[in-house]
């Protein structure tokens, strides 16, 4: 779920050429918004408020619309995100398999609940449910990368792999 | 065992473009497309007994005769890669493999119904298929099988991926068009059918991937041919089965409809899981009643699974084993549907959260007796919701009071779960 539009500072300052860009790509599909939004959420890792009044206007739809569509879809997020997203799923074969542990774990080593982003904004944790790979449950994610069979060590051992890790991309 | 849509499947790659043409893919569309009508194409369909994959069952054939023939503009073909519900990842596992088919079966589908522009409606977070399907696509185009003037035969057709946004909901037929126009994925109401008036209002097909994947030996093997794939006489064609749970091999497998529940359990999942025994399974995804023990010997066709008092939805098996505590299995199925709800209407955005609640008081502990009966009228009244959502996830639910009654009961007389110690 995300978060409420006025917990966000109005004074943000971002540069909109990247926006613009994706703006001009879609800018004669039919059924655009989608696309644009997703281009942004890509480029910006949210959709900073700037860049909704920007399609808003480029696009001739309210801002209304636009908040609709980005509180409803599960990819749009409103404030800023962790480099690194972790996704632990709790679907019902996952769940079966231990997932409650799993997410435990990850709360108890990373000191952040579910949907929360750390300080240092390095993580982002979220249950989720399906990632279809029910197959190879109990399965966690982190970014793109799949990890399947989950176990409380593995959770460490991932933990101790991405505090390593770069904070650019 | 014969295999139709696993038949290209190379060991550890996606089947390459060359491959899948030299083992005989893309024949069925020159044969579609210069020997048969698109009537004709239609008529092989409905021969075939083909039903739709994504969950419902739909007569594939039928969905397509009615698109109005006569009516001037565009019509639209989706195929619908939301695969979302716990418990079901055949799709994935098919387009890992081999995205061909399904483009092949498209343009066939497409050919079939007179549409010039058909969309893939995927998931977020399928990559790998997203990718396979992106080159497919790209070949297909190069190859002369998608563009102006398929093949010389003065159809045309364009084919783009759509990446969804990500939300269960846009899985309904109706608010995946919605989602598609840029708009918030709430449901349409039905009529007008998306046949007659679908996405940007015009007649529209909509089909699960494994349905248009299926199209192509369909045509190229004759309708016959199909139906006689499938384990009994009442059923038609092969189906994916994909098999989670407490079993020893987790599989996705294509098998011939109507084989037992225990046939499947036992011989391509190897059996239950070493010192586990079977308690209960998810036939066919999160929205389908429970089987326990007593439906080991159903076979695994629309109907007869129908008949034993659930659905055989998407062939999403999810397997439970004796120390599972059912109230708990459906509470997990239940959050999920419970998040999921649109909020468009009533009954689905309060009737969810509120089956939530009681079936985490009775899994905590704190039930009371008269919850069963509340639990029994919501599932009554959830089917009068605005789409299928709530009735499906009332699934789980109905088969948990009907068969685990005393297993609730249980929770409530002892004020505890009784698999918890």
């Amino acid at each position: 779920m995300s978060n409420a539009p006025a917990e966000q500072t109005p004074t943000e300052e971002i540069d909109l050429a990247a926006a613009n860009h994706i703006i001009d790509k879609y800018l004669t599909l039919h059924g655009n918004l989608m696309p644009v939004l997703q281009g942004i959420q890509d480029e910006y890792g949210y959709v900073p408020k700037p860049t909704i009044d920007l399609v808003a206007e480029r696009l001739n739809v309210y801002p209304s619309q636009i908040f609709g569509v980005l509180t409803f879809y599960a990819q749009f997020h409103l404030k800023p995100r962790g480099r690194y997203i972790i996704r632990v799923c709790v679907g019902t074969a996952c769940h079966v398999q231990g997932a409650s542990r799993i997410v435990e774990t990850f709360f108890d080593k990373l000191h952040i609940g579910h949907a929360e982003t750390s300080p240092d904004l390095r993580y982002t944790f979220e249950k989720v449910a399906c990632l279809g790979a029910c197959g190879m449950a109990p399965l966690a994610m982190v970014n793109d990368a799949t990890y399947g069979s989950m176990t409380v060590q593995k959770v460490e051992q991932i933990i101790a792999d991405y505090n390593q890790r770069p904070m650019k991309k | 065992m014969e295999q139709v849509l696993f038949r290209h499947n190379k060991p550890g790659r996606p089947v390459t473009f060359a491959e899948y043409q030299a083992e005989g893919g893309f024949a069925a569309l020159k044969k579609g497309l210069k020997e048969l009508s698109p009537l004709e194409v239609q008529q092989a369909v409905i021969d075939s007994g083909l039903r739709g994959r994504g969950g419902a069952g739909f007569p594939t054939g039928k969905k397509w005769s009615f698109v109005p023939r006569d009516l001037p503009g565009p019509r639209y073909l989706i195929c619908n890669c939301d695969e979302m519900e716990p418990g079901t990842y055949k799709d994935r596992v098919l387009l890992e493999a081999n995205p061909y088919s399904l483009v092949e079966g498209m343009i066939l589908a497409g050919y079939a119904i007179g549409c010039e522009h058909a969309f893939i409606f995927i998931r977020r977070g399928y990559e790998t298929a997203a990718m396979n399907l992106r080159r497919a696509i790209g070949e297909a185009r190069e190859a002369g099988f998608l563009g102006r003037n398929i093949l010389g035969s003065g159809f045309s057709m364009e084919l783009d991926l759509h990446v969804s946004a990500g939300r269960y909901i846009c899985g309904e037929e109706t608010a995946l068009m919605n989602a598609l126009e840029g708009k918030r994925a709430n449901p349409r109401s039905k009529p007008p059918f998306p046949a007659v008036k679908g996405l940007w209002g015009r007649p529209t097909v909509v089909n699960n991937v494994e349905t248009l994947a299926n199209v192509p030996s369909i045509i190229t093997n004759g309708p016959a041919w199909f139906k006689g794939l499938a384990g009994i006489p009442e059923a038609a064609g092969m189906k994916l089965f994909c098999i989670s749970g407490h079993v020893r091999n987790t599989v996705c497998v294509e098998l011939p409809l109507g084989m037992t529940l225990g046939e499947i359990i036992d011989g391509p999942c190897g059996g239950m899981l070493q010192g586990k025994k079977f308690k209960a399974c998810i036939p066919g995804g999160a929205s389908t009643p429970f089987f326990t023990a007593e439906h080991w010997g159903v076979p695994m066709d629309f109907d007869a699974v129908a008949k034993a008092g659930s659905r055989l939805g998407t062939g999403g098996i999810v397997v439970f084993p004796e120390n599972t505590c059912m109230v708990a299995a459906t509470l997990n199925l239940t959050t999920f549907f419970a998040r999921e709800s649109c909020g468009w209407c009533t009954p689905c955005r309060e009737g969810l959260p509120y089956v939530r609640e009681i079936l985490t008081r009775i899994e905590a502990g704190g039930g009371e007796t008269e919850d069963v009966e509340i639990l029994r009228e919501h599932v009554k009244y959830l089917n009068y919701a605005f789409c299928a959502l709530a009735p499906g996830a009332m699934g789980p639910v109905e088969g948990l009071l009907r068969l685990f009654e005393d297993e609730i009961r249980e929770h409530v007389v002892k004020k505890r779960c009784p698999f918890k110690n």
